[in-house]
């Protein structure tokens, strides 16, 4: 039992050569998934015997002939450009006239592809400027993007009731809740990290009860907050882009457009909202399960007990450490949201454009990420905090 | 068992049940298609029309009944005869469904350098020709996202005919087409089925095309949740015994 495309009687010609003229037997069963007699070897073995070319090429329907399909018009094409090649007249009269007209559009097509401009090669210079022209319009596009998140803001605090706050919700839930262990499993890794090698060092000089001011410190100012915001990154900011990216290509967002309802408003600041609110509250448990690391080590590892641990980490790590951690971790979720947003928005409308886009929210809020960090560590050592 | 013969349907369903979870769409559906028919499935919006389809061509496994190609199901086919069964049929989706990250011509040319050996010319040559029969001349070396909804549709029907398939199935072909492009695109199913006796599946409202195209209909109904009528559509829609048929077919204005 089989489907007829499968097993079938294969595709044969027969050549004969009288006086001038060429005769082609077409017989059998042609499908283009088959291997198919090509007419450069026909003809070879029909003109072996070596008495000139034919004048005329005349094709005959076999009895036996089955069935055919694009094998055959591939084939009568070729035999055609043969013919305009060598001079001949190419006698399609027994052939089936679909056969004919495709084979004729065959030709013709190819040549018409041929005839196709080649597209203009690039110069340096010119592929300087256009990617100079292209910087300077991505930068005008994220300073575009920001200042119409902010007009947004200033919308949604006069009407708070337009703001989606299921939405807004429905995201908090998804970046905040469900990233609790990733975040908590990273950042007690980190402490973890962190204290074997303060070890190695407070070790030397009899310190070891420093270890505690050193992770309290460096989790609670920096750890904390950055840690979470690179998960966020990875998690959330990726599943936003690819998320509007989405929407974007199947023409939700000009949907949106069209009724007069600002994407910005509508998609945007609902997201950024939630992660603003969750990343600090995230680098929060962080920086306690970071603790409790280090603690977990200074216990096993330098017989430092919890109570010790907590009172020396007291001394240095104050309200105000916590409070720089915060506003960092409030910042980089800002920056999060709003990097996967504007990826996802600028996609291109196809299924590749969608993976470039979360690849590049990734990419931005990382980059981002860490300029803002580097300008945080100057703002607050300007301000003595 | 014997080989299939001549008689052998292109499609034969049987007591075919399709749901979605727990929610039946279709049940107790059987019909036939003979081999180089143009068959039509129709019916109004929500019908199960496209869950049908998903069932024919294997996306979906039916909850009940058997789907037989040629008298083979793709069910119970081994997974070399399944990709071998698939073979025998090209689906046109009802959005194009183009690979998004290929141009038009590697769209085409995707299923010819799996299944075929043809040479890179040879299919090159084969591309063209499939373009310009849909009238995509000149458009190969563009990405799908860079066409407008029809001509998408139009390069999806190149890329299902690209192996030349025993049986073509398309949904909803002339939705979003303009009336002459639409026309063409009858005008190609015909073709098809006139030169290569191909068998064609059409999922369609256009009464146009219906009646100008199609050799029987199946008709489906939401509340009745299977076949309210198959056959000739002129027929049907002249003294077909049910209401609702010679309502659709008509357009709901009154027979004379
Ligand atoms: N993925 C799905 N999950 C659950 N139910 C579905 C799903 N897809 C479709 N349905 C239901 O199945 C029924 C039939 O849907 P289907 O898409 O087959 O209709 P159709 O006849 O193709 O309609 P149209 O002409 O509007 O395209 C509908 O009632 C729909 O609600
Ligand atoms: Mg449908």
């Amino acid at each position: 039992m089989s489907a007829p495309s499968v097993i079938a009687p294969v595709p044969h010609v027969e050549a004969r050569l009288e006086g001038d003229c060429l005769h082609i037997v077409l017989g059998g069963r042609w499908r283009i998934m088959q291997r198919r007699p090509t007419w450069a070897d026909v003809v070879e073995k029909a003109l072996m015997g070596g008495n000139g070319a034919p004048r005329r090429v005349r094709f005959v329907f076999a009895e036996e002939m089955e069935g055919w399909d694009s094998a055959l018009v591939l084939f009568v094409g070729e035999a055609l450009r043969w013919c305009r090649g060598h001079d001949a007249f190419c006698d399609l009269s027994a052939v089936p006239e679909a056969v004919r007209r495709m084979a004729d559009q065959l030709t013709g097509a190819a040549d018409q592809a041929d005839a196709m401009p080649p597209a203009p090669a690039l110069n340096i210079l010119a592929f300087v400027g256009y990617a100079a022209t292209d910087i300077w319009n991505k930068a005008r596009d994220i300073a575009a993007f920001v200042g119409e998140c902010a007009l947004g803001a200033v919308n949604t605090a006069r009407a708070p009731g337009k703001f989606r706050w299921r939405d807004c919700i429905d995201e908090m839930q998804q970046c905040g809740a469900m990233a609790l262990p990733i975040v908590g499993l990273i950042s007690f890794l980190v402490g973890v990290t962190l204290a074997y090698t303060g070890a190695i060092v407070l070790r030397q000089y009899g310190g070891d009860i420093y270890l505690a001011d050193l992770i309290g410190l460096a989790m609670v100012r920096e750890m904390g907050a950055v840690m979470t915001a690179v998960v966020l990154a990875g998690r959330t900011g990726a599943a936003f882009a690819a998320t509007l990216g989405n929407m974007r290509a199947s023409e939700e967002i000009d949907a949106l457009t069209t009724f007069g309802i600002r994407p910005v408003d509508f998609l945007v600041l609902p997201r950024v909202v939630a992660l603003g609110l969750m990343t600090p509250l995230l680098a929060l448990y962080a920086n306690a399960l970071g603790i409790i690391g280090g603690m977990a080590i200074s216990y096993s590892l330098l017989h430092i007990s919890p109570s010790a641990y907590w009172n020396e980490m007291l001394q240095i790590v104050t309200l105000r450490s916590v409070n720089v951690g915060l506003i960092k971790a409030t910042a980089f979720g800002l920056i999060v949201g709003l990097a996967g947003c504007l990826r996802g928005l600028e996609a291109e409308r196809s299924a590749a454009g969608v993976g470039r886009a979360a690849t590049s929210a990734v990419v931005t809020a990382l980059l981002l990420l860490i300029i803002a960090d580097a300008f945080f560590a100057v703002a607050f050592n300007a301000l003595n905090w | 068992m014997s080989g299939p013969t001549h008689e052998t349907p292109a499609i034969a369903v049987n007591g075919l049940e399709c749901r979605y979870g727990h929610a039946v769409v279709l049940s107790g559906v059987s019909f036939a298609v003979r081999r180089g028919e143009i068959f039509f499935v129709i019916g109004g919006s929500g019908c199960g029309k496209s869950t049908l389809l998903r069932n024919l061509i294997g996306l979906h496994e039916p909850a009940a009944g058997t789907v037989k190609f040629f008298g083979e199901s793709l069910a119970d086919a081994g997974d070399a005869r399944r990709r071998e069964l698939l073979q025998t049929f090209g689906v046109l989706y009802q959005g194009g469904a183009l690979w998004s990250s290929l141009t038009l011509r590697e769209n085409v040319a995707l299923p010819l350098e799996e299944y075929t050996p043809l040479t890179a010319a040879e299919r090159d040559e084969l591309v063209a020709l499939k373009l310009a029969q849909v009238g995509l001349t000149g458009y190969g070396d563009h990405y799908p996202a860079e066409l407008s909804g029809g001509m998408r549709k139009r390069a999806g029907l190149a890329r299902a005919l690209a192996l030349d398939p025993d049986i073509v199935f398309f949904d909803e072909p002339s939705a979003g087409l303009d009336p002459l492009t639409s026309r063409s695109l009858d005008e190609l199913i015909r073709q098809l089925r006139d030169t290569l006796g191909t068998t064609c599946v059409v999922v369609s409202h256009e009464l146009a095309s219906i009646f100008a195209l199609a050799d029987r209909v199946l008709m489906l109904d939401r509340t009745a949740k299977g076949v309210i009528a198959e056959g000739n559509p002129h027929e049907l829609a002249k003294d077909g015994a049910d209401g609702r048929v010679r309502a659709f077919l008509t357009r709901g204005e009154n027979q004379p």
